[in-house]
């Protein structure tokens, strides 16, 4: 009892310090004359925000920057020799990175495509169902859920016993009901058509979609019920069955929060970390850049290399940032 | 803008009288079809975490040797796996209450602490009149683009050891030392800073669209700055504000990299302690069950309990109408 008052005491006084400073720094501006009293008060609004951003991403990513240009010696940059873009080169250069690149790709393409799909469809037909909220509610129960807790979840659905007739993994012991072998589904590297995929890549996909479509659902499912009825009924008068209205009318209707989905899905694909490092550690073929990045930084302490692959990650996300705000500027214009 | 909702309305009826019998029959099908398959996936969308539940109520041999599904055929029930993670008796190592409270901790500033600080921006960059606002802004929305892994490491040695810059053999103190190294108050800044990008985003997005003549007139009528943020944008803002406290919460709630990586040694969230135990102790599938199942509780209430603003808010600035 006496350590949750002082958990809460802890957390309301780090609020309430961090408030009244606010608040303080704002009064004092009062006695500011004229015109300098309303440039300090932009400052007090604006000030606090500029601060965190500036110490916690911009500097930061200024000095990753520059890290990726030098050698690995640790991570002091003085120490280091400037070596150019040799960074950038190893990492294209080796075949191991382009494995790394290409499942990123399906990551973004598999990942992207079934979370926003799934969510598109389970908002448009949830829609006119009866007890919408608890379908809603029950694709949204995995995006609730840490990563940590996904992967000890998950592991009862892939995992492979040396006993087979104790199996507990879901998917082995529905495999073995159908007269198949179990398999250790995280070690499958084969792919059956080239260029696809390896199998295990997709098994850690689907734990992503199926922690992200929950958010895509709740978000789409607002920008569903925001389609005018009107423009519904027009579309059935006019002989438009279902599937139709939806193609021709909801999906063109919402295209601004389409796209707004997907860009926070790409980027948080492009980000992923946790499943891959926690489900195979990036082995078996299965790497992407995040986690790459991680391993080189880190465990390898090659900090220059590891860096040049955060810039590379920076580099792929801005085009798909410019489209979301573009996107967006379109929708206010037409409004 | 989610006043309308359809009720009741099946496409059957909006076929209207004259069409025909069978592309009628056709419609009642496909929607049939339709409804069938979301209810489909979203069962097999639970059964995963389902299983867990089942889990975390048997004991801890049949967990090892059996799968979940055998507790509907032979069930027995047990509660010692949650009485091994809550009890703090014996010194037990995997008690959760700790990390329990270290995650409320952590996350109640590093959720509240990021929304003020994005509130005010937005409302400075919304209402305030000032030399490059505009791009202040396209700023902010850039730095949205930094992954969370690149930040980190920098901002750690910032916090810890201040910044330090050495021109020509002299060395200046660009950022001061401010003896947080590993406290509580670090791993608070590391979740603000990276909230804030979005959380401005959004919620200049939100503010900008509030009625303009309704803050115009209270600037007339000689109202301040503060009292038209406290007393005409943030009531207003609610939805929005809401709708990014939830995200902001599930986010520190479930994060492990930053806690692990800024939290002091003895102040380490819950999902730290989970992933020490998959490591460390493979062995105690039921323990994992019981902890995994007791972090996932909270964030689950407050999604459910603040569902309704969630749905509002977050659209405001994507859609029209």
């Amino acid at each position: 009892m006496g350590d949750l008052i002082a958990t809460f005491g802890w957390a309301i006084a780090g609020i309430g310090v961090f408030l009244l400073l606010l608040l303080g720094v704002y009064f004092v501006t009062g006695f500011l004359p004229g015109r300098l009293r309303e440039g300090s008060r932009v400052g007090v609004f604006l000030v606090p925000a500029l601060l965190f951003l500036l110490i916690g991403l911009l500097i930061p990513a200024i000095r990753t920057i520059f890290i990726s240009l030098y050698t690995n010696k640790g991570d002091a940059l003085d120490v280091n020799k400037f070596v150019g873009l040799s960074n950038y080169r190893k990492i294209f250069g080796d075949k191991a990175t382009r494995m790394v690149l290409l499942n990123n790709l399906w990551w973004v393409v598999l990942g992207t495509g079934f979370s926003v799909g799934v969510g598109l469809v389970v908002a448009r037909i949830a829609d006119q169902m009866k007890g919408e909220k608890v379908w809603k509610a029950l694709i949204f129960l995995p995006t609730a859920i840490s990563m940590v807790g996904a992967g000890i979840i998950w592991r009862f659905v892939y995992n492979k016993s040396p006993d087979p007739t104790h199996e507990f993994g879901l998917l082995n012991a529905a495999l073995s009901k159908l007269g198949g072998s179990p398999r250790n589904w995280l070690l499958q590297q084969q792919n059956y058509i080239p260029g696809a995929p390896h199998l295990n890549t997709i098994f850690l996909i689907i734990v992503f979609i199926w922690i992200q479509a929950g958010f895509c659902t709740t978000v789409l499912s607002a920008a569903v019920k925001g389609v005018p009825d009107s423009l519904k009924e027009a579309a059935s008068l006019d002989g438009a069955n279902d599937f139709q209205s939806f193609r021709k009318v909801t999906i063109p209707y919402i295209m601004p929060t389409i796209v707004a989905v997907s860009t926070t899905t790409v980027i948080a694909v492009l980000k992923v970390f946790d499943i891959v490092q926690s489900m195979t550690g990036g082995n078996f073929n299965t790497d992407v850049l995040a986690n790459e990045m991680y391993d080189k930084t880190y465990p390898q302490n090659q900090p220059g290399y590891g860096a040049a692959l955060a810039v590379i990650i920076f580099v792929v996300v801005i085009p798909v940032v410019i489209i979301n705000l573009r996107s967006q500027r379109r929708a206010r214009e037409l409004a | 803008m989610a006043a309308t909702i359809v009720t009741g309305s099946t496409p059957h009826d909006q076929l209207g009288k004259d069409a025909p019998l069978g592309k009628k029959l056709a419609a009642s099908l496909s929607t049939r079809v339709g409804r069938a398959a979301v209810v489909l996936v979203c069962l097999l969308w639970t059964v995963p975490t389902f299983g867990l539940l089942v889990s975390s109520f048997r004991p801890a041999n049949d967990i090892k040797t059996t799968g979940w599904w055998n507790f509907f055929t032979h069930p027995s029930v047990t509660l010692q796996n949650y009485r091994d993670v809550l009890s703090s008796s014996g010194g037990n190592a995997d008690n959760f209450g700790k990390y329990f409270l270290n995650t409320i901790r952590i996350t109640l500033p590093a959720t509240i602490i990021p929304i003020v600080v994005a509130a005010l921006a937005a409302y400075a960059l919304c209402w305030m009149t000032f030399k490059g606002r505009d791009w202040i802004f396209v700023g902010v929305v850039a730095l949205m683009v930094v992954p969370i892994q690149m930040a980190m490491v920098p901002l750690l040695r910032l916090l810890n050891l201040g910044g330090h810059l050495t021109i020509g053999g002299h060395t200046f103190t660009t950022f001061p030392n401010l003896g947080i190294n590993s406290s509580v108050v670090s791993v608070w800044i590391a979740h603000t800073c990276f909230a804030l990008p979005l959380a401005i985003f959004l919620l200049k997005n939100f503010i900008q669209a509030l009625p303009g003549d309704l803050i115009e007139a209270a600037r007339i009528d000689g109202a301040s700055h503060l009292t038209i943020f406290l007393k005409v944008v943030l009531p207003l803002a609610v939805p929005a504000l809401a709708s990014l406290a939830i995200f902001q919460f599930l986010w520190v709630w479930n994060d492990f990299l930053v806690g692990k990586v800024f939290g002091p040694a003895d102040l380490k969230p819950m999902t730290w302690k989970l992933n020490d135990l998959v490591g460390s102790k493979g062995q105690d599938w039921q323990r994992l069950t019981a902890g995994a199942f007791i972090s996932m509780i909270v964030p689950l209430g407050v999604f459910f309990s603040l569902q309704r603003f969630f749905v509002r808010g977050l659209t405001a600035g994507a859609v029209k109408g």
